[in-house]
């Protein structure tokens, strides 16, 4: 029988006897060896580390003060913005709450495009870490999806516009677009159908999702290491006598106490911006919002949160006149694979699907290709681990080529992110345009540039300045 | 029992004919909750004709109404706004309205999209994603087009309309702003959501 193999616990003082007691009816020491006290992570960690545990935790804001928005916000479009300014000014401590959910949704978006860029930075998405990053993909999604839906609830002008314009993104759709639409909305227009549907996604199902995602990805995460700003293996250098990684040390406490103080530094500023600036300039909560929705009138300037408008750009950017551009940029692309490529099938292949993109630029609507532009554009993260062709991982040893591509196209994402909280102007959409393009070269020419890249040697043992 | 030997292509046939019955209940299952999810009753119903009483409206004023939860918007055209429409035709993207069919019925089928030319009816709605454009009559040179001649500007995606609301070329809306069925009952009275009967 297990409960008499195990050893008992020691080491737990008063507490042994019980957790004797439960270790033997459920793996608790298994559970704690396997992620924390015996899971060893790289030594060498830096700053760039702290933000997925810093994710966990504004997770866990969201989740705690959503609990209590939900016991006194009302999904109803009669009183849904009342219910919000009730829990603003009538319930004890309801503002705070509030911003501290509303700050948190921003924080959220921030920690994890700071989480992603490490991603980038160090290769952590580069073989045997795909599925790491795919399930990270899929997080991001559900946060996308998260964010959308609640931004609905307050029901004010820009809750109600922008659901109205995305929800019409499906509109957009050939066939079955329409009908669609009206499915998502419940309704011809957004309406309380729409709303009530929306809190129920944004509360329960999604929410949901999300935990699973987050557990597959801490699971694929412990299933193959961490990697680290070296981008080797620490597992290929083991203590021959303990079969630890010798360049590696255990979660706890080390990293523990590591992110413990990442925390408190990021819950200074965290609130810092909850108590004197909760709505950032309106950027975390725009000022149009706290006008009461209006079915009949869009609101002068609509623009997404901060945290969608790169997207939101590249949406915009999508003309008549950009259909030329992205036709001979098909064209441009697809003469480069099969001029790259061995294999007939391959070739035809491609050759097929750029036949069918081109006489789709010109028979489908350009709105149709705005939104594929936009949904490609957030999808395309996860091919990297399949298009990022360069024999090393880290930053730190690649070319010139790579560093120049990655420093382009973070600026671009700044300056697409940029144009899409503003109005539309011919400048505007020109930049916007310039930037779309550069965005999707950054991914599509990475096999070939991350070849010819001229990158280091990868050192056999991790980097680090310290006590050894 | 025991020395009977395993007949392993009857379990795979049982695996896969149970696993087929049951997927087929489980979608069969997934109706109910998909179909939920539609316009119910209560908002099908509430798509009844609406009626605008249009005697005190000025030349050149657009007044708004709302008819199946859309803003419909009635605006008199004065002669300057009906030249300018005239002249617009080589700016838009359809002048003539035969694009898509069912955005414009028969009796609007024209250059000025009216029944009367004078009375401009139309969905407040942009067909690219369904903001409610902004109305800016003034011909006057705007930051979106320097030659602007008057008509509606959408905030969202930046497309024009003239004032037929016809959208102007390269602009990210692929269709006219759509003319709901409406029907005059009187001279003053136009009633939203019928069509005009002989039309």
């Amino acid at each position: 029988m297990a409960a008499t193999e195990k050893p008992p616990v020691t080491g737990a003082g008063p507490f042994n006897g019980l957790l004797t007691w439960v270790d033997q009816r459920f793996p608790l020491i298994q559970l704690w060896r396997e992620h924390l006290a015996e899971y060893y992570a790289p030594k060498n960690f830096n700053f760039w580390y702290y933000f997925g545990s810093l994710a966990i935790l504004v997770l866990v804001i969201q989740i705690a003060t959503g609990i209590f928005l939900t016991m006194h916000y009302k999904p109803d479009a009669a009183q849904a913005f009342a219910s919000v300014e009730y829990i603003m000014r009538e319930v004890p401590g309801g503002w705070l709450i509030r911003y501290m959910h509303s700050t948190g949704a921003s924080a959220f978006f921030i920690v994890v495009y700071l989480h992603m860029f490490r991603g980038m930075l160090y290769g952590s998405y580069r073989q045997p870490r795909e599925l790491i990053w795919i399930f990270g993909m899929m997080i991001y999604l559900c946060l996308m999806a998260e964010a959308f839906f609640g931004y609905l609830l307050p029901w004010g002008q820009m809750s109600s516009w922008g659901a109205q314009v995305i929800v019409n993104l499906f509109d957009a759709i050939p066939l079955i677009g329409p009908d669609l639409a009206l499915w998502i909305r419940g309704d011809y227009v957004v309406s309380d159908a729409t709303l009530n549907r929306f809190f129920s996604f944004h509360v329960i199902a999604i929410p949901l999702v999300l935990l699973g995602l987050v557990a597959a990805h801490i699971m694929a995460l412990h299933e193959v290491g961490s990697n680290n700003p070296d981008g080797i293996e620490i597992k290929k250098q083991k203590d021959p006598q303990t079969g630890h990684p010798l360049d590696g040390i255990p979660f706890h406490p080390y990293y523990t106490v590591k992110d413990i103080m990442g925390a408190v530094f990021f819950l200074i500023v965290f609130c810092v911006i909850m108590f004197f600036m909760p709505e950032f300039g309106g950027y975390f909560l725009e000022y149009n919002n706290f006008i009461p929705a209006d079915p009949l009138k869009t609101p002068t300037h609509i623009a997404p949160v901060w945290y969608f408008t790169p997207y939101y750009s590249i949406l915009r950017a999508t003309t008549e006149t950009f259909m030329w551009v992205l036709a001979a940029g098909v064209i441009g692309y697809s003469a480069l694979i099969i001029r790259s490529v061995e294999a007939r099938a391959v070739k035809f292949t491609v050759a097929a699907i750029a036949a069918v993109l081109l006489v789709g630029f010109f028979t489908l609507e350009p709105k149709v290709w705005g939104v594929v532009l936009m949904g490609v554009a957030v999808l395309v993260f996860g091919l990297l681990p399949w298009i990022d062709c360069s024999p090393v991982k880290s930053i730190r040893y690649r070319g010139p080529l790579f560093k120049g591509a990655l420093a382009v196209f973070v600026l671009v994402f700044f300056v697409l992110g940029y144009f899409g909280t503003q109005p539309v102007t011919t400048m505007g959409t020109l930049m916007s345009q310039i930037g779309t393009l550069i965005y999707f070269a950054f991914f599509l020419f990475m096999p070939w540039y991350t070849r010819m890249d001229r990158t280091k040697p990868e050192p056999s043992r991790v980097t680090w300045e310290g006590v050894h | 029992m025991a020395d009977k030997e395993l007949d392993s292509g009857k379990r795979r046939f049982l695996i896969a004919a149970t696993s087929v019955a049951g997927g087929v209940a489980a979608g069969a299952t997934a109706v109910p909750f998909v179909a939920s999810m539609l316009p119910s009753e209560r908002a099908k119903a509430a798509g009844a004709p609406v009626e605008a009483d249009i005697t005190n409206l000025a030349p050149g004023e657009l007044m708004r109404l709302e008819w199946r939860g859309k803003p419909v918007w009635i605006v008199r055209r004065t002669k300057e706004m009906l030249e300018s429409v005239r002249k617009n035709d080589t700016n838009v993207a359809d002048p003539e309205s035969q694009r898509n069919p069912d955005y414009t019925p028969p009796y609007a089928r024209n250059e000025y999209r009216s029944i009367k030319p004078e009375y401009l009816v139309v969905v407040g709605i942009c067909t690219h994603l369904g903001c409610s454009p902004v109305d800016k009559f003034k011909a006057e040179a705007e930051p979106f087009d320097a030659n602007w001649k008057g008509g509606f500007y959408c905030p969202c995606h930046g497309s024009l309309f003239d004032l037929a609301g016809r959208v102007y070329k390269n602009k990210p809306a692929p269709d006219n702003l759509p003319v709901p069925p409406h029907t005059y009952l009187s001279d003053s009275t136009i009633r939203i959501g019928e069509d005009q009967k002989g039309a």
